[in-house]
């Protein structure tokens, strides 16, 4: 079973409907005995990065997540802010991320996206930079659907698996170990989404 | 270049679907979750549902019909119709929506925006205008389907809610609803060179090539209504969407 955390931030239903549709077993929780007794871990959100951390702690979620992941090597899979909470630090807000990445987020650089909007949203071609479980069985360049303000940057290229161009190319998924995350909403991209959320639910 | 986002909007009223001319002479199309599953086939970009007489009827949101719709949705879905209140958003995101649309209560309660903002972000609301022109042939912002004039000048107005707070903008030109006969492009290039946040341009495509128009002119994104439910101008109901959206 795959446990859905919820910690008050995000569109939480939308990846709960997908999981339905594809037949796999999953739930939306803040309940500890269910997420320590699931498989796997989705950590999904859409907001603000301090509200984010602020609610993982409040909640007293981040001590057993820190457990279920790092000690126990679950498979998490962050999705948008809630994989932007994986990494160390936010230039959204003056607080630390879960940090358990090499990896900072910072806001998009608009001196290089001539003109560019940001928030930067809609669908988007990305980049598969090398054969990972999560991508499996996907084409070098499928669509995803992309809404963020703020991206990875990694301290060293090994963990990013995918990258996006939006005015320059920045990492828009990473693995390291048991910790997947994306920028990007597998659950709103149609067939490419519903075949990572597939792959990751057979890790 | 990134893509352009195109999104059909469909008009929601008492459980149907259906299409306006002008914001009148509303036309049944069918049942939306028949509507949706289609636009899933098809790989849609985005969808944009509006319950499009909530405001002015007085009527409240429809939560058990838009929580059954955004079931079958696997794109992003925005919502708008009847949102009064934060608790009202609060509940069109936890039915499965990742963006609510708010027009007529923007003239009343502004604050609302950063009610919700401050929790969902600002990319999940949308500022939506529409827009025709009075008697004097002045363009201005009409609130409750069409039916009030606020006085204010799109452009003006348009600012006033990216000030407020909006991640997108949404202007549908009223004049042109239905009509297949192409966005109003001037308008289009006004009020996207006055404002930073995302224009969606909606009101009057009638085909690829003034989808292109309204993105030449600084739309970030094209939303129609007509063109994707009828096979032509006056012809019968045919939901369809280019596979795989159109890169412009």
């Amino acid at each position: 079973m795959i446990a859905i955390i919820n910690y008050g931030l995000g569109n939480l239903t939308s990846i709960l409907n997908i999981h339905k549709r594809l037949g796999i077993d999953a739930v939306i929780t803040n309940d500890f005995k269910t997420i320590e007794n699931a498989q796997k871990l989705i950590l999904p959100g859409v907001g603000h990065f301090k509200k984010g951390m602020q609610n993982l702690q409040e909640s007293g979620l981040q001590p057993l997540l820190e457990q279920e992941v790092l000690q126990k090597q679950k498979p998490v899979l962050g999705i948008c802010l809630g994989a932007q909470l994986i990494t160390k630090h936010s230039e959204e807000a003056a607080v630390n991320g879960l940090g358990w990445v090499d990896a900072h987020t910072v806001a998009f650089d608009t001196s290089k996206l001539n003109g560019l909007k940001v928030p930067h949203m809609g669908w988007a071609d990305i980049n598969v930079l090398h054969e990972n479980e999560l991508l499996h069985n996907i084409p070098a360049q499928p669509r995803f659907y992309h809404v963020h303000a703020y991206h990875f940057l990694f301290d060293a290229n090994e963990e990013v698996i995918a990258t996006t161009e939006y005015g320059y190319r920045f990492a828009s998924a990473f693995q390291k170990n048991n910790i997947y995350g994306t920028q990007f909403h597998p659950e709103k991209s149609h067939k490419y989404g519903m075949r990572l959320l597939e792959n990751f639910s057979k890790l | 270049m990134p893509r352009v986002r195109i999104i059909p909007v469909l008009l929601l009223n008492k459980g149907g679907l259906y299409k306006t001319v002008q914001f009148k002479k509303p036309q049944y199309i069918g049942d939306p979750i028949n509507a949706v599953r289609i636009f899933n086939e098809k790989e849609t970009d985005e969808l944009l549902l509006l319950d499009y007489t909530a405001s002015k009827e007085k009527r409240g949101i429809d939560f058990k019909k838009i929580e059954e719709i955004a079931g079958e949705a696997f794109m992003p879905m925005a919502y708008g119709g009847g949102i009064k209140s934060f608790e009202d958003a609060k509940k069109v995101f936890d039915a499965g929506f990742e963006k609510i649309v708010l027009n007529s209560i923007l003239f009343s309660k502004p604050q609302l925006i950063k009610e919700i903002t401050t929790v969902y972000g600002a990319q999940a609301v949308i500022g939506s205008m529409d827009v025709k022109k009075n008697l004097f042939g002045k363009y201005k912002v009409f609130s409750f389907s069409g039916t009030k004039n606020s006085g204010y000048d799109p452009v003006d107005w348009a600012k006033n809610l990216e000030e407020t707070g909006v991640g997108e903008i949404m202007m549908n030109n009223i004049d042109r609803d239905g009509t297949w006969a192409g966005y109003d492009v001037s308008l289009i290039e006004k009020i996207s060179h006055a404002v930073s946040v995302p224009l969606i341009a909606c009101g009057g495509a009638g085909n690829v090539a003034h989808l292109k128009n309204a993105v030449t002119a600084g739309a970030s994104a094209v939303a129609a209504g007509s063109m994707f439910v009828f096979q032509k101008k006056g012809m019968g109901v045919l939901i369809s969407f280019p596979s795989e959206g159109i890169k412009i």
